[in-house]
C-alpha cells in the first residue's frame, strides 16, 4: 500500500524524528525496583541502544525481567533510576500525558494476547490510535487501516469483529494496530507466545518484514530461542541484568 | 463521533441490562421529583391564592411601627424623661383624601378605605363579639373576593341599606340568627344600633366566618362615634409578590404601618419554606440513590474493562482520556435518564392533574393543584446529571490510575 511504503521511505516518526545515525531508543543505567516490604528488583543497570532497522530479541528465563525491560523501554513503566532516551531525548522528566503522546506517535505495542477491543470491528480497532492522534480525516484513517490490514493478509476481515477471527489473525490485527500511527519502533511482548507454530511463523515473518522492508526497529521479548536466533541481535537477561547470551554466535 | 464517546457507548451498550436499570433509576428519580415539585408548588400556589384572596395584599392601619417618643424627649436630648406617657392621639388615618391621592399616583393596584372596630352582636340573648368593618361596598368589592363567598344575599345590597349587616355564616350559627333577622350591635363606644342581617358569607377561613361582619362605612362611623374617620386602607395589588416592597414604600411615605400579606402570615410562610426544604431533600435523596446505581455500573465496567484500559494506555491514551471515558459513561446514563425522566414527570403531572377527589374540608379541593415550571425540570435534571457525574467520576478516577503494566502482567 502506498501509505505504508511512504512510511518506509520517509522516516515518518512523529515528533522529533531522529537522524539516521543516532539510536532510536537508548537506556542508561536503567533500574526498576518494585517497592514494598521486600523490594523486588525487576531490572538493574541496563545500558543498551536500539538502532533504526534493528530486530532485537530480549531473551532470558522466566522472571528474569524481560517484559519489565520492554515496558520500561516502551515508557509504559517508569524506572526507579536511570533513564530512557527516545530519539536522543531524555524522557524521565516527562509528564504522564507527554509520555502517552510519545507512545502514541513513536511506539507500537504488541502483547502476548491480542487485547483487541471486542466491541469494535477489526478496522475500527486499528483506527483507534489514529483517531486518538487525530491527524487524518475519518476516510483517510479508514483507508490507512484497510491498507495495513491488507498488507498483513487480512483484507477479507476488516469489518469482522475480533471474536470471529482465529488467534493468529487476531495477533496480526494487533500488529496492524501497533503500526497504525507509523511508529518507528515496535515493541512486542511474547508476540507468538499464545499461537500455534504456523501462526507463530506467520507473525514472525511479518515482524521480520517490518524490519527488512519498512525500516522499523522491532524489539521482541521471547523465550523461543530458535526464533531469537533468527533476529539481528539478542539481549539476554539473567536476574534483571544483561548477560552474555548462551550459545552466542551459533 | 469523538473516540472517547464511542468507546464509552460500547461499554454502556455491552452492559445493556444493567445500564437500562440505571437509566430507569434516574428516570424514576427525575420523573417523580418533577411530579412532586409540580404538586408541592401547585398546592402552595393554591394555598397562597386562597389565603391572599381572603385578605388584602397590603393593609395600611392607623398604627405606627414605632410609637412616637413623648414630646419632652424630642425637645431636650440631654434629659432622660421618666414616666412620660405618649400623647393621646386621635385615632384613625388622618386626611384620608390626601393619603389616597398620594398613593393613587403610583400604586399598581386598587384600594379601599374602611373603618374597623370591635362590636358585640346580640340576638335572642346570645352575644357574639365580632370585628366589624364599615365599608364602601362597591369599592370593597374591588379589593376583595367576598362577593364569590356570599351564601345568601348580595354584598352590594349593603349600599342601599344603611341598617344592613352582612356576617359570616359561623357568626349567624352562633347567634341563631338568619337572613332577615334584626340583631342589636353594640360598639365599644357604647352606641347601640339595630341592624338587619341582609347577607351571609362563607369564605372557608374559620376566623373570618366565625368572627367578622360588614356594614356600611357611615353606619360604622356612627357606631364607633368616629364621624368621617377611617382607620384602614386595604390595597389589592396587580402583582401579589410585590406586596412586601410596596408595603415598605407605603410605610416610608405615610408613616403609617403597612402590613403585607406575607408579614401578616409570617408563620405560614415559614411552614411553606420548611415544606420546600423537605421536598428538595426527598428529591435529592431519590436522585442520590439513582447515583448509587450509576456508581455500581460504572465501577463494574471499570473492573470488567481493566484490560481494555491497559491496552488503551499502552496505545497512547492519557490518564485524562481514560477518566473522560468513564465519566462520559456516568453522564450518558444520567442524560438519558434525565430526558426520559422529564417525559415521565410531565406524564405523571398530567395524570395527577386529571384526578379528582372528594375532600370534605372547609376549603373544598376537587382536583390536585399542579404548577408547571421549567425550573422544576432544570433542577431535577441538573441534580441528576450532577449525581451521575460524581457517580461516574469516582470509578473513572480509579480507572485512570490503573497501572497498565500490572494489568498486562496479570493477564499474561
Amino acid at each position: 500500500m502506498s501509505a505504508s511504503e511512504t512510511a518506509a521511505t520517509s522516516n515518518h516518526g512523529g515528533p522529533g524524528a531522529t537522524t539516521e545515525a543516532g539510536p532510536l531508543i537508548e537506556a542508561r543505567g536503567l533500574t526498576r525496583i518494585l517497592p514494598g516490604l521486600v523490594p523486588v528488583t525487576l531490572v538493574r543497570d541496563i545500558d543498551l541502544e536500539i538502532k533504526r532497522g534493528e530486530f532485537v530479541a530480549i531473551t532470558g528465563p522466566s522472571g528474569s525481567g524481560k517484559s519489565s525491560l520492554l515496558y520500561l523501554l516502551g515508557l509504559l513503566d517508569t524506572p526507579t533510576s536511570g533513564e530512557v532516551l527516545v530519539n536522543g531525548k531524555p524522557t524521565h522528566l516527562h509528564s504522564e500525558a507527554k509520555r502517552a503522546r510519545l507512545r502514541l506517535s513513536t511506539l507500537g505495542f504488541v502483547f502476548q494476547f491480542h487485547f483487541l477491543l471486542p466491541e469494535f470491528t477489526v478496522a475500527e480497532n486499528v483506527m483507534i490510535p489514529m483517531r486518538k492522534l487525530g491527524r487524518l480525516s475519518h476516510d483517510a484513517m479508514r483507508d490507512e487501516a484497510v491498507g495495513l490490514l491488507s498488507d498483513l493478509g487480512l483484507a477479507d476481515h476488516v469489518d469482522k469483529r475480533p471474536d470471529q477471527l482465529s488467534g493468529g489473525q487476531r495477533q496480526r490485527v494487533a500488529v496492524a494496530r501497533a503500526l497504525a500511527n507509523q511508529p518507528p519502533v515496535i515493541l512486542a511482548d511474547e508476540p507468538t507466545g499464545s499461537l500455534d507454530s504456523k501462526s507463530s511463523e506467520q507473525v514472525f515473518e511479518i515482524l521480520r518484514d517490518l524490519v527488512d522492508r519498512r525500516g522499523k526497529s522491532v524489539i521482541a521479548v521471547t523465550h523461543d530461542l530458535d526464533m531469537a536466533a533468527r533476529m539481528d541481535r539478542r539481549l539476554h537477561l539473567i536476574d534483571g541484568r544483561l548477560a552474555a547470551p548462551p550459545a552466542e554466535g551459533v | 463521533m469523538p473516540l472517547i464517546l464511542s468507546i464509552a457507548l460500547t461499554h454502556v451498550a455491552g452492559r445493556l441490562r444493567q445500564s437500562v436499570v440505571s437509566v430507569l433509576g434516574v428516570t424514576l428519580g427525575v420523573g417523580f421529583s418533577i411530579a412532586m415539585a409540580a404538586l408541592m408548588e401547585g398546592s402552595q400556589h393554591d394555598f397562597i391564592a386562597t389565603l391572599v384572596d381572603a385578605i388584602p395584599h397590603v393593609e395600611v392601619t392607623d398604627d405606627q411601627r414605632d410609637p412616637p417618643p413623648p414630646p419632652a424627649a424630642t425637645r431636650f436630648d440631654a434629659v432622660n424623661v421618666i414616666g412620660a406617657r405618649p400623647d393621646d392621639d386621635t385615632r384613625g388615618l388622618r386626611n384620608p383624601v390626601r393619603l389616597r391621592a398620594m398613593l393613587a399616583s403610583w400604586l399598581p393596584g386598587r384600594m379601599a378605605a374602611s373603618l374597623n372596630g370591635q362590636a358585640v352582636l346580640r340576638y335572642g340573648g346570645k352575644d357574639v363579639a365580632i370585628s366589624l368593618t364599615g365599608v364602601d361596598p362597591a369599592a370593597h368589592l374591588k379589593i376583595s373576593t367576598i362577593a364569590e363567598d356570599m351564601r345568601a344575599g348580595s354584598f352590594l345590597d349593603l349600599a342601599a341599606n344603611l341598617n344592613g349587616l352582612i356576617i359570616g355564616d359561623g357568626v349567624a350559627d352562633k347567634l341563631g340568627a338568619g337572613l332577615g333577622d334584626t340583631v342589636a350591635v353594640s360598639a365599644s363606644s357604647g352606641a347601640v344600633r339595630r341592624l338587619k342581617v341582609i347577607g351571609l358569607y362563607h369564605t372557608g377561613v374559620t376566623q373570618a366566618d366565625d368572627a367578622t361582619g360588614y356594614t356600611v362605612l357611615k353606619t360604622a362611623q356612627v357606631l364607633f362615634s368616629r364621624p368621617n374617620a377611617i382607620n384602614r386602607l386595604s390595597i389589592r395589588l396587580d402583582d401579589v409578590n410585590a406586596a412586601r416592597a410596596i408595603a415598605a414604600r407605603v410605610e416610608r411615605m405615610t408613616g403609617y404601618r403597612a402590613t403585607s400579606w406575607q408579614e401578616a402570615n409570617e408563620g405560614l410562610m415559614e411552614v411553606l419554606v420548611v415544606r420546600n426544604i423537605i421536598m428538595y431533600t426527598v428529591v435529592g435523596a431519590i436522585l442520590l440513590v439513582a447515583g448509587f446505581g450509576i456508581f455500581t455500573i460504572v465501577s463494574t465496567i471499570v473492573h470488567e474493562k481493566s484490560r481494555d484500559i491497559a491496552i488503551l494506555k499502552s496505545l497512547g491514551f492519557e490518564q485524562s482520556d481514560i477518566r473522560r471515558i468513564f465519566l462520559a459513561e456516568g453522564l450518558l446514563i444520567g442524560l438519558v435518564g434525565s430526558v426520559l425522566g422529564s417525559g415521565l414527570g410531565y406524564a405523571l403531572s398530567l395524570t395527577l392533574g386529571s384526578l379528582t377527589f372528594e375532600v370534605k374540608t372547609e376549603i373544598e379541593l376537587t382536583s390536585l393543584p399542579l404548577y408547571y415550571s421549567p425550573v422544576h425540570y432544570l433542577i431535577a435534571c441538573a441534580f441528576a446529571l450532577f449525581s451521575a457525574g460524581v457517580a461516574g467520576y469516582l470509578p473513572a478516577r480509579r480507572a485512570a490510575r490503573l497501572n497498565p503494566v500490572d494489568i498486562i502482567r496479570g493477564a499474561a
